[in-house]
């Protein structure tokens, strides 16, 4: 029997010609991530075991990316981002993404595929449970603790069992009122948030291939909140375009066989699919828009790796562009490249960051992860008391946003949007 | 770590999906794990985002961690699926490593969890298919005993089976990863 495209690459990664589901490998790593609230427990960890002296495995394979806690005076989190500069330095890391220097680039996942560090075939592993993002670019990518990053920081190794892989086929065009965050969001109120656990979900289908490279990311990005591995999808030629845009290195792409052996196979057919939500506390706690639709809201929040991207934004402007807001929204760029995208693609004649502006939501002076995960006191967007939020994020466990008291609904970005010019939860079909 | 064949202590009761957020919450994620006084409050804060009335079952608003303590007068925690849900972060597994616990006894753990917990050798991750969370209470007394895999409530005077450790064991033995791989001649020194 053939191998997925998920064992293929581990096959590869660990010099044997096939691998089966559950064994355990040893793999060579080609991309390392950690960002500022793991890397400095990581760098720690790497001292400790490897000695005051040691050196990263692979200068070049090591991408340190400062995201989380940026535009805070909170002491510790400067501090943390300090010991990266510091270590980065000392290291000779040629991809450090610093804090104030004209490199900071903003949320990690979105910085590695912009800056060319996700290509096709490869592994990457980072200190972050949504790393499985780099999933849409055809590679084997996955989160993981600060001491195993302290192992592969020595080592340029790691052990991984092999997952069973589930695959998920969407079938007939994409509706344009919904987004690849409506798709995901679908999977796992089907199967729960432990629906996936151990195991690799591979995404495919003619409705996949008719989505951006971004969506794809946003796919492959929520894996981890069915408690997958990994996301991943096949590369297409507007992926490897992307990837061949943004990287010199070479990389070989790999594709799952033919004959390869699936855990499940489920199919969703795209047109009898609607916009959903993940009710408060849970990603798998789904409802219909239009079953909660006319719900309170205090806030709107549109930002993230999941829903902080261009394509994101892009669609929040086609509700945006006419109408404004009537609840608090806060609209955060993942990175400094959408931040200066938004000022400089228009819609209508008219920049992203002016049609949001003159909607009247509050715009974030700067790109981070913001208030995604609570943070600091003083983090842009930050849930304080018992708002009900609806947002384009990822997560809604209690108290994620900053406030236990607070409830927090996902959504697509479109949905987001509709619901901010309403005042209530909307269904983005009466927009679009 | 080295592991114990007898674990006993008090257990502090849990439902399922408890994710990293609600044992220690992001906004705690900035202390220095090698500063020992800052090490402390991953202690302090272990548990601190459960919801009141999820927080030491069957009956609720019990606090893990007393206020102003780091350490918890619980060493056992007992929970229902998908134990360590959410982030990556290493800090939720070293919270409770520093709160005290040597062992938690789920039906299922995440993913990246369960690999940060071996991997780290913070405590013992052991599973079991029985739902000892509508069994056991908080406070009550546990004895797991490692080599027969079984956990008793002494307190009720039941028993349970575990599940079998598995492939983890060897690196749960050895202690955590870096000296697994010692072990195995994979890493000198
Ligand atoms: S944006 Fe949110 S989910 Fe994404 S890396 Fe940052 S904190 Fe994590």
């Amino acid at each position: 029997m053939g191998m997925t495209l998920t064992e293929k690459i581990l096959a590869r990664h660990a010099n044997k010609k096939s691998v089966s589901p559950g064994d355990n490998l040893w793999v060579d790593v080609d991309v390392l991530m950690t960002h500022d609230v793991c890397g400095p427990g990581t760098i720690e960890i790497f001292r400790r075991e490897f000695g005051p002296n040691a050196r990263v495995w692979d200068r070049e394979k090591v991408v340190i990316i400062p995201d989380h806690y940026i535009f805070t005076t909170d002491v510790y989190a400067r501090r943390n981002i300090d010991i990266l500069r510091e270590f980065a330095l000392e290291q000779g890391i040629r991809y450090f993404y610093d804090v104030g220097s004209p490199e900071y680039k903003g949320v990690c996942h979105v910085a590695l595929a912009e800056e060319g560090h996700t290509r096709p075939g490869e592994v990457l592993f980072g200190t972050d449970s949504h790393t499985c993002t780099a999933g849409a670019f055809g590679e084997f990518a996955t989160g993981i603790g600060n001491t195993d990053a302290g192992f592969i920081m020595g080592t340029g190794r790691l052990w991984v069992k092999v997952p069973p892989t589930m695959r998920f086929v969407f079938d007939g065009e994409m509706p344009s009122y919904l987004m690849a965050k409506d798709l995901i969001l679908h999977i796992i109120g089907d199967m729960g948030v432990d629906g996936a656990t151990y195991k690799a979900m591979e995404f495919t289908g003619e409705g996949i291939s008719m989505l951006s490279v971004e969506e794809h990311m946003t796919l492959c990005n929520m894996a981890i909140e069915a408690g997958g591995k990994n996301g991943i999808i096949a590369p297409d030629d507007k992926t490897l375009a992307f990837v061949r845009q943004r990287t010199n290195r070479a990389f070989e792409v790999v594709y799952g066989d033919h004959d390869a052996g699936y855990e499940s196979v489920k199919v969703y057919h795209l047109k009898e699919m609607e916009p959903v939500v993940a009710k408060p506390h849970s990603p798998d706690n789904k409802a219909l828009v239009r079953e909660v639709k006319g719900t309170r809201i205090d806030r709107c929040y549109i930002g993230s790796c999941t829903g902080g991207k261009m394509e994101d934004f892009k669609a929040a402007a086609r509700i945006f562009r006419r109408n404004s807001v009537k609840v608090e929204t806060y609209v955060v760029p993942a990175t400094t490249e959408v931040e200066r995208r938004l000022r400089e693609e228009t819609m209508d004649g008219e920049t992203l960051y002016s049609i949001f502006e003159k909607a009247g939501a509050k715009i974030s002076d700067g790109a981070s992860c913001a208030a995604c995960l609570g943070g600091p006191a003083d983090t842009f967007g930050r849930l304080s008391g018992s708002e009900v939020c609806i947002s384009t994020t990822n997560r809604n466990f209690p108290g994620r946003m900053g406030s236990k008291q607070s409830q927090v609904y996902l959504a697509s970005p479109l949905t987001v949007a509709a619901s901010a010019v309403r005042g209530v939860i909307t269904d983005p079909r009466e927009f679009v | 770590m080295s592991m114990k064949d007898i674990i006993k202590g008090k257990a502090y009761v849990l439902g399922n999906d408890i994710d990293t957020d609600q044992i220690i919450p992001a906004q705690h994620l900035v202390y220095s794990l090698s500063h020992p006084e800052e090490r402390k409050m991953y202690g302090r804060y272990a548990l601190s985002s459960v919801p009141e009335v999820q927080a030491g079952l069957p009956k609720g608003g019990i606090k893990f961690v007393e206020g102003g303590e780091d350490r918890s007068e619980y060493d056992i925690i007992i929970a229902g699926k998908n134990f360590g849900c959410g982030s990556s972060r290493e800090h939720a597994p070293v919270a409770l490593n520093i709160a005290g616990v040597e062992a938690v006894v789920a039906e299922s753990y995440a993913r990246i969890f369960y690999r940060n917990v071996v991997d780290g050798g913070f405590f013992i991750p052991f599973e079991t298919d029985e739902h000892l969370c509508r069994e056991i209470k908080t406070g009550d007394v546990i004895e797991i005993d490692v080599k027969k895999g079984l956990v008793k409530n002494l307190t009720m005077g039941k028993q349970y089976k575990l599940q079998p450790l598995g492939d983890v064991e060897a690196i749960l033995r050895a202690g955590d990863i870096f000296a697994y791989a010692r072990q195995e001649g994979m890493l000198r020194r």
